[in-house]
C-alpha cells in the first residue's frame, strides 16, 4: 500500500504488514485479479438494485429510493478482538437498562449527584408517562446498536449509544447475503462466524417480553412509519425474515383493551410490537395529536399491560448526546465496575470552562448536536471552511447547552476498491446487541460503514457513506 | 393476513394485469395502422376510448394522432391509465406488501418496473415500438410465472388470482363494447373487408386472433367472436372462463377461513349468469346493454370484496 498511512489500518495496521486477522484474506486477494474484482462490485451492484435493497434520502424526492454504495472488501474481526468488544458492549447495555429502570423509578442516581437532575429534568426524551411504569420481562431497550469506532490495535471508543431504534440491520444480513453469493470459495477458507440467525434470535427475544395476557405462542408484529420511511426497506426485511406482520398505524385499534390488528377475519390482539416509529408519533391521544402514524391509545394499553413495546417509550433519554458523556459515571454507578470500553473525549459546551475551550479551538473538534442524528447539524472542523466555522461559532454561542464537543479521530481505515485499485478509507462499527430476560446476545458482526470519499470522516448513509461486510472470525 | 396486506395483493395484480392489457391494445392498434391505407385516426380513438381514457386525452391532444396516442398510453405520466403509472401503481402496491410475497416474486415485479422505466425514458420511436411492447409483454410473463411458480396456494395466491380476473373480466368487455356496433348482426357492410379489420382488431387486443381462428378455421363471424370472448371456457380471458375462475379462488378463501361472504353470492349470481345465457340472446336483448350490466356487476364485485375482506376502514 506505498508508504506508511497516518491512520491505523484494519487490514495493514500503521506499519502496511498484513494484520492477523487479514492473513487469509490477503493471501486471497493476492491470487484475484483487479478486473475480476471490479467486475464482482457491479453484480453486487445489480443484485442489490434487483432484490430491492434501497434508501430514501429524506428531501430529495426525485431520487425517492437511492442505493447504499456497497464496498465487497470485508471488514474482519479477530475472534479475541471481538470477545473484548462483547464484553464491554453487555456491560454498557446492562448500565443502559438499570439507569432508565432508576430514572423512571427511585431516581437513585440524581440523588447522589453523578448526573446532574437538569439534563433530565429539561429533556424532551425523558417521558413522564413511563415513571414508575415496569416494562414487561424488565426490559427497557430490546434491541441496540452501539456505534464504535477505533483509533489503533487496541484503542475501541463507544462513540454513541443507539437505544431508540437503531437501523441498518438488514444491511449487516444483506451484505453477508451476497458476499456468500459472490465469494462462496472465501468463506470455504476462511471461518466466519454466522449471522444469518438474528431474525430467529430476535423473534425468540422479542416472544420472550411478551406481557401476562399473551395466550400460546405471542403475537408479534413490526410497527412502520409506512413506505416512505427511509428504513421501509429495513422494516419489511425484518417482519418478512421472522415470519410476522408488517403494520401502519392505520391498521391498527383498541379492541377489548388489546391493540389488534386488522385482518382479512376481523381483528386480531398483538402482544409484542417492535415499533419502528418514534415516541413522539406512537400515540396521538398522549404524544403528537397530529401524528397520523400511530395508534390512539397504545400508551394506555401499553401502561395497563396489553402490549409490549419494544423498544420501551422513553428510552432515548440514555441514549442522548448530553447524557453520553456521563456514561462512565452510569456505568460504574450501577456496575460498580471501571468502563471496559471508553468513551470519546467530550466537552459538554453547557459547562463554561468547556465551551471557552471549545470556542477556541472549533477548526480542530467535531461539534454535535445534543438532539441531532444522522450526520446532520454537525460541525467537522477540520473539513469545514472559515466561513463555515464562523456560520457554526454563532449558534453555539446562542445556544451553547445545544452543544457537545469531541476531538477529531483519527478513525480507523479498510481498503475499498477502486477504479485505480484498492484506498484506505475510514470507517465506523455497529454491533446489534439483542435483551431479554433471559440475557444479552451481541450478533458477531455488525454493520461496518464506510466514508466512500477520500479523507472523510463522515460515515453517515444520509450524507454519502456506504457499507461493507463485517467477519468475525471463528479462531484468531 | 392484514385487510391492508390483501388490498396490496389485489391492486398489484390489477394493476399488473392492466399494464399488459394497455400495451396489448397499444400493439393492437398499431397493427392496423400498418395495414390500413386509410386515414388511422379512428383507430387510435378507438385505442383510446376502450383504454377508457378519451377524456383526459381530448385534454392533453386535439387529434389521435399515432405517435401522440402511443405516448400517452405507454408513458404519459399525465394518463393513470399508461402503462407507465399503472406499473409504477404495481409495484407500489407489491412493495406495501412485500412480506406477502416470494423474493422471487418481488424480484420479478422490481425487475419489471425498472426495466420498462428506462425503456420509456423518452418517447418510442416506430421503430422501437414493436421491440418495447414484446419487452412489456415479456416482463408480465415473467411475474406471472413467479407468481405460479414460487407462491404457496392460500389466500395470499387467492387475491393476487382475484385482482389478475376481475381486471382482466373488466378489459375483455370493455375491448368488446367499444368496438359492440361493429359485432352486430344487422350493420349494413357485413362481411366488408373494413368489418375483417375490425374484428381482428377486437381479437389482437384480447390474444385471441390466433385461438379463434384455430377453432374456427377462418371462418370469422361477428356473433362466433363475441360468443368466444364472453362464452368460451377454453379461452383464458373470456369473461366465462374467469368467473369461473373466481369462483374457484373464492371457493378456497371459504374453506380456508371457514366462512362465505356476500362477496360469493355475487361471484355465484354472475357465474350462472354466464352459464346459462345463450349468445343468441344476448344478442337478442343487446349486446351493448349485457356488457354494460356486466360491467357494473363486476365493479360491485370488486367492491364486496374489499368491503368483506376489510381493504381498509
Amino acid at each position: 500500500m506505498g508508504e506508511a498511512p497516518q491512520f491505523f489500518d484494519e487490514m495493514g495496521g500503521f506499519a502496511g504488514d498484513t494484520r492477523a486477522p487479514y492473513a487469509s484474506y490477503d493471501g486471497w486477494l493476492s491470487e484475484t485479479s483487479r478486473p475480476a474484482l471490479l467486475k464482482k462490485s457491479l453484480e453486487a451492484q445489480a443484485f442489490f438494485r434487483r432484490t430491492g435493497i434501497t434508501f430514501n434520502v429524506y428531501g430529495e424526492a426525485e431520487a425517492d429510493e437511492r442505493l447504499i454504495p456497497f464496498d465487497l472488501i470485508p471488514r474482519i474481526i479477530g475472534a479475541s478482538e471481538w470477545t473484548t468488544l462483547v464484553r464491554g458492549i453487555e456491560q454498557r447495555v446492562k448500565a443502559i437498562n438499570a439507569f432508565l429502570y432508576d430514572l423512571y423509578h427511585r431516581q437513585e442516581i440524581l440523588r447522589a449527584g453523578r448526573v446532574p437532575e437538569r439534563l433530565i429534568r429539561e429533556n424532551a426524551a425523558f417521558e413522564p408517562k413511563m415513571i414508575g411504569f415496569d416494562p414487561p420481562g424488565g426490559i427497557y431497550t430490546h434491541i441496540v446498536g452501539v456505534d464504535l469506532v477505533r483509533t489503533g490495535p487496541d484503542q475501541f471508543f463507544v462513540l454513541e449509544d443507539n437505544a431508540r431504534t437503531p437501523s441498518g440491520v438488514s444491511y449487516m444480513l444483506e451484505n453477508r447475503e451476497t458476499m456468500l453469493k459472490m465469494f462462496p470459495e472465501l468463506f470455504s477458507r476462511i471461518k466466519v462466524q454466522p449471522v444469518q440467525q438474528y431474525p430467529t434470535q430476535l423473534r425468540r427475544s422479542l416472544e420472550r417480553c411478551a406481557p401476562g395476557c399473551a395466550k400460546g405462542r405471542p403475537t408479534v408484529a413490526v410497527l412502520t412509519p409506512g413506505i416512505h420511511n427511509s428504513a421501509y426497506f429495513e422494516h419489511a426485511f425484518l417482519a418478512d425474515q421472522m415470519g410476522v406482520e408488517l403494520v401502519e398505524g392505520h391498521d391498527l385499534r383498541v379492541v377489548d383493551g388489546r391493540i389488534a390488528m386488522r385482518t382479512t377475519r376481523g381483528f386480531e390482539p398483538i402482544d409484542v410490537l417492535y415499533r419502528r416509529l418514534d415516541d413522539d408519533y406512537l400515540d396521538p391521544l398522549n404524544f403528537r395529536p397530529d401524528s397520523m402514524l400511530g395508534v390512539a391509545g397504545i400508551m394506555d394499553v401499553y401502561r395497563a399491560g396489553g402490549i409490549t413495546l419494544a423498544n420501551a417509550p422513553g428510552t432515548g433519554i440514555a441514549d442522548d448526546k448530553a447524557i453520553y458523556s456521563y456514561m462512565p459515571e452510569i456505568i460504574e454507578f450501577y456496575t460498580g465496575q471501571k468502563p471496559l470500553l471508553p468513551n470519546v473525549p467530550t466537552w459538554r459546551c453547557a459547562e463554561k470552562e468547556a465551551l471557552a475551550y471549545v470556542l477556541e479551538h472549533l477548526p480542530e473538534l467535531v461539534v454535535k448536536e445534543v438532539h441531532g442524528s444522522g450526520g446532520y447539524g454537525m460541525l467537522v472542523g477540520p473539513a469545514a471552511s472559515k466561513a463555515e466555522i464562523r456560520t457554526f461559532r454563532e449558534k453555539l454561542e446562542a445556544k451553547p447547552a445545544n452543544y457537545i464537543a469531541q476531538p477529531t479521530l483519527a478513525l480507523s481505515t479498510v481498503p475499498v476498491l477502486t477504479k485505480a485499485g484498492l484506498a484506505p478509507r475510514h470507517v465506523d462499527l455497529r454491533p446489534f446487541v439483542l435483551v431479554s430476560p433471559q440475557g444479552i446476545d451481541v450478533t458477531p458482526g455488525g454493520l461496518t460503514r464506510v466514508a466512500m470519499k477520500q479523507g472523510s470522516l463522515v460515515v453517515n448513509s444520509s450524507q454519502g457513506g456506504g457499507t461493507k461486510d463485517t467477519w468475525v472470525l471463528k479462531e484468531d | 393476513m392484514l385487510g391492508r396486506t390483501a388490498a396490496g395483493l389485489f391492486w398489484m395484480a390489477r394493476y399488473l394485469e392492466r399494464s399488459e392489457n394497455m400495451a396489448r391494445l397499444v400493439e393492437a392498434g398499431f397493427r392496423m395502422a400498418l395495414t390500413r391505407a386509410a386515414s388511422d385516426s379512428e383507430e387510435w380513438g378507438s385505442v383510446i376510448s376502450t383504454a377508457g381514457v378519451n377524456n383526459a386525452y381530448l385534454a392533453r391532444h386535439q387529434a389521435y394522432q399515432a405517435d401522440k396516442v402511443v405516448d400517452f398510453m405507454l408513458r404519459d405520466k399525465e394518463n393513470a391509465g399508461s402503462v407507465l403509472c399503472v406499473l409504477q401503481a404495481a409495484r407500489e402496491n407489491g412493495r406495501m406488501t412485500r412480506t406477502a410475497l416470494t423474493r422471487e416474486v418481488w424480484e420479478a415485479i422490481n425487475d419489471t418496473w425498472m426495466s420498462v422505466r428506462d425503456a420509456l425514458r423518452r418517447p418510442v420511436t416506430e421503430s422501437a415500438l414493436p421491440e418495447v411492447l414484446t419487452m412489456i409483454r415479456q416482463q408480465g410473463a415473467q411475474v406471472r410465472g413467479a407468481i405460479t411458480g414460487t407462491m404457496l396456494r392460500n389466500d395470499i395466491y387467492s387475491f393476487v388470482q382475484l385482482g389478475t380476473l376481475v381486471e382482466r373480466a373488466d378489459s375483455t368487455a370493455r375491448i368488446l363494447d367499444a368496438k359492440y356496433f361493429v359485432l352486430l348482426p344487422h350493420t349494413a357492410s357485413i362481411g366488408s373487408s373494413l368489418d375483417n379489420v375490425q374484428w381482428e382488431m377486437i381479437l389482437r387486443s384480447a390474444s385471441a386472433e390466433r385461438s379463434f381462428h384455430w377453432l374456427n378455421g377462418g371462418n370469422a363471424s361477428p356473433v362466433a367472436i363475441a360468443e368466444f370472448l364472453i362464452f368460451d371456457t377454453r379461452l383464458p380471458r373470456s369473461l366465462a372462463f374467469c368467473y369461473d375462475a373466481i369462483t374457484d379462488y373464492l371457493s378456497a378463501l371459504a374453506r380456508e377461513y371457514g366462512l362465505r361472504t356476500p362477496a360469493h353470492d355475487l361471484a355465484a349470481q354472475i357465474e350462472s349468469m354466464l352459464t346459462s345465457l345463450t349468445i343468441g340472446r344476448v344478442m337478442e336483448n343487446g349486446l351493448h346493454e349485457f356488457l354494460s350490466g356486466f360491467m357494473a356487476q363486476n365493479a360491485g364485485f370488486s367492491r364486496q370484496i374489499e368491503t368483506d375482506y376489510r381493504f381498509s376502514e
